[in-house]
């Protein structure tokens, strides 16, 4: 990504919150990055058009997955050093709580980073870390520089 | 009796990145998510994130396990599961589709598989496999 390249060039590259803002999906979502020295947590504020289920109500499935997807993808930017989106090869996704109408955080966990393939576990949770709403566990292809 | 149409339209999320059923019937449905910027996940090369594709797929399986023409939100349901592979990009500027077949439906899950593409589900960009668990609450919480 043309972004990610100039920010790195500019010894920027670890600016999560500008890469996110350079994704107009993730815009949409409204997902922001919280940076605490090399400790990254992902934010998703609630707004209606996440509701997946108006009556309970409930954040979208897709949602869910594309915010552990974007969590494992941002995880991945931060560690290692490539320049360009790695590409999603599969992902599995757990859903353990219906998302509610509140704030939703992220975290990722890079478990294998080999030359050509990275594996990320994430996990979203909102009132209580100890209470995840959804898990992940995907492979990554990370495209040379 | 409304649409399945109608009835996406109701969903929040499904309103918010366009989605519509193609067609749907007792065991298979089949939705389309018309290309839109916002929706980019690379602004490089301007192709769908891959989270549009999570949301479709999710959506398309959970309208193959009701059958057309239910009572919107009468069988409530939640997605216990769900695996997706990537096979290839999505082409940018064209529109996606997904195709659902709910395979098995028992008293408390259902199982889904379905295939996304642009040109036709012989040519998938995404495969995946998912599970239903059925009849959950649906009455507002505490």
């Amino acid at each position: 990504m043309k972004v990610l390249q100039e920010l790195r060039a500019a010894g920027r590259g670890q600016d999560m919150q500008a890469v996110v803002e350079m994704i107009p999906y993730a815009r949409f979502l409204g997902i922001q990055v919280d940076q605490k020295g090399n400790e990254i947590t992902t934010i998703m504020p609630f707004k209606q058009a996440l509701v997946g289920n108006v009556n309970l109500p409930a954040l979208h499935g897709g949602v869910i997955g594309a915010f552990l997807e974007m969590t494992a993808v941002i995880q991945l930017l931060f560690d290692t050093s490539c320049e360009r989106l790695p590409k999603t090869i599969d992902v599995s996704i757990d859903y353990l709580r219906s998302g509610r109408p509140q704030p939703t955080f992220g975290r990722a966990i890079v478990t294998r980073h080999g030359r050509r393939v990275a594996n990320v576990r994430s996990e979203i949770w909102q009132e209580e870390r100890s209470k995840p709403i959804g898990l992940s566990h995907g492979h990554f292809l990370l495209t040379p520089i | 009796m409304e649409t399945p149409a109608d009835y996406l339209q109701q969903i929040p999320h499904a309103a918010a990145v366009g989605m519509t059923v193609v067609r749907h019937d007792e065991v298979t449905c089949i939705a389309r998510v018309p290309y839109a910027e916002h929706l980019v996940g690379d602004p490089d090369t301007g192709v769908l994130h891959g989270g549009v594709l999570t949301a479709l797929l999710d959506n398309t399986c959970g309208m193959a396990v009701r059958a057309p023409g239910h009572e919107p939100g009468s069988v409530a349901m939640a997605t216990l599961d769900l695996r997706i592979d990537y096979m290839d990009s999505a082409e940018p500027y064209r529109d996606i589709y997904a195709e659902a077949v709910c395979y098995k439906r028992t008293r408390n899950i259902a199982f889904v598989r379905a295939t996304a593409y642009q040109d036709t589900a012989e040519n998938p960009i995404a495969t995946c496999v998912a599970s239903f668990m059925m009849n959950t609450p649906n009455e507002p919480r505490q």
